[in-house]
């Protein structure tokens, strides 16, 4: 057993046993952040306090919420949001922090893909911050069941249903995740579960992950500067905090984290208190019905994108089907962030706007993945089909041309643009049936995938100014 | 000093082979927990009598939760444009000729609405159309909508069961 003295004072008698203060240094006190970052450094913070609004919020809504589908759209709809004291507000924060939330997801990744934060030795940050993504959207879509109104049912019907598409056990999938031929009780109750319990219990878990990964590499900065940071803290614990590129997390860094916050947490009540209704479809307040479809079935706002690339294909080519190839993009356009580090050819780590076409890349992401969102709640009639099939095709086109933009390769790049051209004419002469099962679209196709699989393998690594 | 070694490996993998068993059967056991309850699976049975229809009324019946389109065809549209192997899409049921079919979209599920004047149905989700005998003409559905598995007993028709005129319908007598 080790050695103890007396303590005297609680806070020794308990840094004696748990070691609070080596504990307090290593996690907060000692550890050290560049200086040179900007707002966006933030986010992290943010989530972090949304995730935690979200968690006290769900206790107390699941203290009257009953997870049975003849009981669950009243126990919202009329005991929370009409009998419960405050059960309004507690809906009203849950629904619109669940929204907001991935509004910061987003900005968070886009910040990290801008300033190249997912690459040279960071790739674990960026790996465990989209397990997050993909944790906080079944997160989502399990939540946004619960209340069973009619958007909540059929968007579980629709989502459930993509897993038919997997080759051979496709069916017997759905009926398996669905506990019934169709969407009903069984699958109310254990989507709940994974709602209130799995899905948290695994969040909580990777944020720890997330966090622990930072500390090697530790936090990018504006400028991609490579950082001694064990020299920088010696510099700043001698007093030379002027001299020294690093602050440390508490209780300097905090402070200008807590005052983003602070701006971020006016919007958020703003938004809670006044523009609720932004998170509350009307259609949801209509009681699930499985023998009435909604007119218009579409997800909220912050899926629309990868939604839109599901469905952006609307003409069979040869043996694939037109649903086919939107499940094929849509799974690929759900897991290429995760390959963002090897796409990228280029070891350099610096803003995009000092990494040439890098830079008109990234807001060519940005602005296809806005006009994605925007055509995703449209309704797929008339020309919207081909708007959707230029944006769809134009996403899984930008990370096909990423290798090709980032190892500075105008050959390979000229070929990614010249049949993503062709892709759009083949297109609009299919949507206007003027061209049948061409040949010529398969094979378009075909060259398609191939660049996109077989380029970031083949392109070699182009190494950055060191 | 090696036999102390491979004993240990032993033991090692005496463990190991253990472990992954229970594995196996927890993992085994997790599945069925999921798997749709007897109760579930009994209740798969739906039958209806169609001989108070009228022709080209399209009639929703309920099976295993899944809407069930019944069209009574008048005798001038029997399906004639289709090439012969989906020809057979239609059922005589007594003296009439019927359309039997899941009414869900086979893109992602939705209830696809029939549209008597423009005799099409239209799915709202995706925009994918049907013509009049459940045959996808535009948009994104992959396939004609189902045909559920159905038994005829004099003018009524049993939904859940494998009759002699389903086989032959999908081609499995």
């Amino acid at each position: 057993m080790a050695h103890f003295t007396k303590a005297n004072s609680v806070y020794e008698w308990l840094d004696q046993r748990l070691a609070l203060t080596k504990l307090w240094k290593v996690l907060a006190a000692e550890y050290w952040v560049p200086k040179n970052i900007n707002f966006l450094w933030a986010m992290g913070v943010v989530l972090m306090t949304m995730f935690t609004i979200l968690v006290i919020s769900g206790i107390f809504l699941l203290m009257y919420y009953k997870p049975d589908t003849k009981l669950a759209f009243d126990s919202v709809n009329y005991t929370i949001m009409q009998e419960v004291w405050y059960g309004w507000l507690w809906r009203h924060m849950h629904a619109v922090a669940a929204s907001v939330v991935f509004l910061v997801i987003y900005i968070h990744m886009l910040t990290g893909i801008y300033y190249a934060s997912y690459k040279r030795g960071r790739e674990m940050i960026w790996i465990s911050g989209m397990l997050l993504f993909v944790t906080f959207s079944a997160e989502a879509f399990s939540g946004y069941m619960l209340p069973w109104g009619q958007m909540s049912y059929w968007a579980a019907q629709v989502i459930t249903n993509l897993f038919g598409g997997i080759p051979f056990i496709g069916d017997d999938l759905v009926i398996w995740i669905r506990g019934n031929f169709y969407v009903s009780d069984p699958t109310l109750t254990r989507f709940f579960m994974l709602h209130v319990f799995l899905m948290p219990i695994i969040i909580m878990m990777l944020i720890g992950f997330h966090f622990y990964s930072l500390r090697i590499p530790h936090v990018n900065n504006q400028e991609g500067e490579e950082i001694d940071f064990d020299a920088e803290a010696e510099k700043y614990k001698a007093g030379l905090k002027k001299e020294s590129k690093v602050i440390p997390f508490w209780p300097v860094f905090i402070s200008k984290d807590l005052f983003v916050l602070g701006v971020f947490m006016i919007f958020y009540f703003y938004l809670v208190f006044y523009h609720y209704d932004f998170a509350m479809d009307p259609i949801n307040f209509d009681p699930a019905n499985p023998m009435k479809t909604p007119p218009h079935i579409y997800p909220e706002w912050y899926f629309l994108w990868s939604y839109e690339v599901l469905r952006g294909f609307f003409f069979n080519v040869g043996p694939l089907s037109a649903m086919d190839m939107g499940l094929i993009a849509f799974g690929i356009a759900n897991i290429i962030f995760f390959f963002l580090p090897w796409f990228d050819k280029n070891d350099e780590v610096a803003p995009a706007a000092k990494r040439g076409g890098f830079f008109i890349w990234f807001w060519l992401l940005v602005a296809d993945m806005i006009v994605l969102t925007i055509w995703g709640k449209l309704p797929p009639t008339g020309f919207n089909a081909y708007i959707g099939y230029v944006a769809a095709v134009g996403f899984l086109a930008l990370f096909a041309a990423l290798p090709a933009v980032t190892a500075r390769k105008k050959g390979l790049l000229s070929l990614v643009i010249l049949v993503t051209l062709a892709l759009y004419i083949a297109g609009y002469l299919e949507y206007t049936k003027a061209l049948g099962n061409g040949i010529v679209i398969i094979a378009l196709f075909a060259i398609f995938y191939l660049l996109f699989f077989l380029n970031p393998v083949f392109v070699k690594n182009r190494g950055g100014a060191q | 000093m090696s036999m102390a070694q491979s004993r240990r490996d032993f033991l090692g993998m005496v463990f190991g082979g253990f472990a992954a068993a229970g594995g196996l059967a927890a993992l085994y056991a997790m599945k069925r927990t999921w798997d749709p309850l007897p109760s579930v699976m009994a209740a798969g049975f739906t039958t209806v009598d169609l001989s108070p229809m009228k022709e080209g009324e399209l009639r929703t019946v309920t099976w295993r939760g899944k809407p069930i389109f019944i069209l009574k065809k008048p005798p001038e549209e029997n399906c004639n444009h289709l090439p012969d192997e989906t020809k057979k899409r239609l059922v005589k049921i007594g003296d009439s000729e019927y359309l039997v079919m899941i009414g869900l979209c086979t893109h992602l599920g939705c209830i696809p609405t029939w549209e008597p004047e423009k005799k099409i149905f239209h799915c709202a989700c995706h925009g994918g159309e049907y013509d009049a005998c459940g045959v996808n003409t535009f948009g994104p559905p992959p396939r004609p909508m189902d045909i559920p598995p159905f038994k005829i007993e004099g003018t009524k028709l049993v939904l859940g069961e494998e009759g002699p005129e389903y086989k032959k319908l999908v081609g499995k007598a």
